[in-house]
């Protein structure tokens, strides 16, 4: 490697310092000062005082802790791979070269560029159980429609239909590995007589594998952080805390308990669950994802 | 209502063609007609089309109509009159006495934030990104690496001691913690411009430098000009962001007078919710409009940017 210039690294550090801030004082020292918090009392009010592991180990004997945490893996066990699942059919039916694919695809995409907050607003009404328009919809069709939001059972299949109703980014994504796959893949696949399903399973699939992991990964950590829809849609996790998700209850911990250190207990948890499940899924997906080239 | 009328006819023809469609393809697939799966695939992306746009138009219809049909039973489908003042009374109502403001106050207040941080989102990271692109500094790949670690990190692990971090400044209840931590940069905004500003050729920059150009200049007169397109990118990606941010705007802003409209939008719904869903939809679509909008004008830019987000991570 060529010696690099003083003058040239000295000009790579300067362009790279506000990021080197940046950096410091908003991702390393939070980091750490959350370490620190996790172990103390602290109400931000007053000084944080060092109480050990306490924190942790209320979290073990706190019933909403655990009421929190399972809603939030159900909620993800459900919506990711209905999530996944749905952009990976619309990016396939869009890259099937029919006409107007263009105006398919905005339509497919505009979802999700709602704001959070008005999508909430939105499905709110769409749902709700006496005026909403879902249910009538159903009972032309001879379905019962359930009581969507008053339904402890019904919650999270809202929630799950709502999620998949906002999957555009993730179709993009989708879409442009598709559009990535070697035609002469495809073609060599219909020369030996394969049918649309053997080429999707054995040509299509393996050729996005890597798209798909990088979308499971990003799903995992957003699906684990759900905050602002339940939180509007069910103030305090209603019904009978159903809806109650592991980020609002860090979040009433903090800022409405102002027990912080307990709140960045929360946070530390979670952020190990998200390091274990993605290195999890990276080393599950050694044997199945295909990288071109290698 | 004569446009009311139009709209439901229209609305049945496409139903019967998409009805026919659906049908016709089947019996294509039965007679094996090559054409088959395309018919079939046509029907199935306007019916989907259907379900992924059904919520947009329920949502102004609701907008549009009187209040006393907005809960009738059965459902009253088109408005008898299209109330079109509603768009106008959701944005002017306001109770002072009652703690809520104009919704144009709380247009204003997002405007002045989403300009903040665009503005701080560009200027950072294209600076910041073309030393990780263009120059060459011990330390820098591990420094890379590191940035897209963080993109791993969770918000929440970060609030509690960001948060102190403002209130030691005494920032809370003011639009700085929104909006200055977007001047320094975010690894998601420097991975993006980073990958875009290495396709720039490198003897461009090569033969300015041996004429004696230092970086900033190199960085100003060709790189930046060169890459109009991704800084685009970056900034509608940022703009977005802060324009549909609910999170900080909660735990940071305290007087409704300085609300942003994510925040407004769920205050004014809080009280109004339930009795005039009309005004509340009538919010809520100015508040998704203008994304949609840009969108429109920008649809190109924005797909490139999220596909380059997929294939190069």
């Amino acid at each position: 490697m060529k010696s690099i210039s003083r003058k040239e690294a000295m000009a790579g550090y300067s362009f790279a310092s506000p990021w080197l801030v940046g950096f410091l004082l908003f991702m390393a020292y939070p980091l750490a000062a959350s370490i620190y918090f996790s172990l103390c009392d602290y109400s931000v009010l007053k000084a944080p005082v060092w109480v050990g592991l306490d924190n942790y180990a209320m979290l073990l004997h706190d019933e909403l802790f655990w009421t929190a945490l399972k809603n939030t893996m159900i909620y993800a066990v459900f919506a990711l791979p209905a999530g996944m699942a749905t952009a990976i059919i619309l990016a396939m039916l869009l890259n099937s070269k029919v006409k107007g694919m263009a105006a398919y695809r905005t339509f497919f995409f505009i979802p999700s560029l709602v704001p959070q907050v008005s999508l909430a607003i939105l499905w709110r009404w769409v749902l709700d159980g006496e005026h909403g328009v879902l249910n009538p919809l159903l009972n032309k069709l001879h379905i019962p429609g359930p009581n969507w939001l008053g339904d402890p059972h019904w919650v999270m299949p809202s929630l799950v239909i709502m999620a998949m109703w906002g999957v555009g980014n993730a179709m993009l994504i989708y879409l442009a590995g598709l559009q990535d796959v070697p035609v002469q893949l495809i073609e060599a696949a219909d020369l030996d007589g394969a049918t649309s399903w053997q080429k999707t399973k054995n040509v299509t699939l393996p050729m996005i594998s890597p798209v798909i992991l990088f979308n499971l990964v990003m799903g995992i950590i957003g699906s684990l952080q759900v905050f602002t829809v339940p939180y509007i849609m069910f103030p305090n996790g209603a019904p009978a805390h159903s809806t109650y998700f592991y980020t609002e209850y860090l979040f009433d911990n903090a800022f409405r308990y102002h027990k912080m250190g307990y709140a960045s207990a929360m946070g530390w948890l979670m952020f190990v669950m998200i390091l274990i499940l993605t290195m999890f899924s990276l080393k599950m997906s050694e044997k199945h994802v295909h990288y071109q080239g290698s | 209502m004569l446009l009311g009328k139009i709209l439901v006819f229209l609305f049945v023809i496409l139903q019967m063609a998409l009805a026919c469609g659906f049908i016709a393809g089947i019996v294509m697939a039965i007679v094996r007609h090559s054409q088959a799966k395309k018919v079939l695939i046509q029907c199935a992306l306007v019916g989907l089309s259907e379900v992924f746009l059904f919520p947009f138009v329920w949502l102004i219809l609701t907008a549009l109509k009187p209040i006393d049909e907005t809960m009738s039973m059965p459902i009253k489908w088109i408005p008898s009159k299209f109330m079109w003042g509603n768009f106008v009374d959701a944005a002017i109502y306001g109770h002072e006495s009652l703690g809520y403001y104009p919704f144009l106050v709380y247009a204003v207040n997002t405007i002045v934030i989403c300009i903040l941080i665009v503005a701080g989102t560009v200027a950072s990271n294209s600076i910041v990104a073309y030393s990780f692109a263009r120059l060459r500094w011990p330390g820098r790949d591990i420094a890379f690496g590191l940035t897209l670690a963080t993109m791993m990190i969770p918000f929440p692990v970060l609030m509690v001691p960001v948060f102190a971090l403002f209130r030691h400044l005494d920032w809370i209840g003011t639009y700085r913690p929104l909006w200055v931590p977007a001047w320094f940069g975010s690894a998601f905004s420097i991975f993006l411009l980073r990958q875009f500003f290495r396709t720039i050729p490198f003897e461009l920059t090569e033969a300015a430098k041996l004429d004696g150009a230092s970086e900033w200049r190199i960085f100003r007169t060709i790189v930046l000009p060169l890459s109009k397109a991704s800084l685009a990118v970056v900034a509608l990606f940022s703009f977005m962001g802060a324009w549909n941010d609910f999170l900080g705007p909660l735990i940071y802003l305290l007087d409704q007078k300085t609300f942003t409209l994510s925040l407004g939008l769920q205050a004014y719904q809080s009280q109004n919710g339930g009795t005039s869903w009309n005004l509340v939809m009538a919010a809520s679509a100015m508040v998704i409009a203008p994304v949609i909008i840009l969108f429109f004008f920008t649809q190109k830019l924005f797909i490139q940017g999220i596909a380059v987000t997929g294939l190069k991570g």
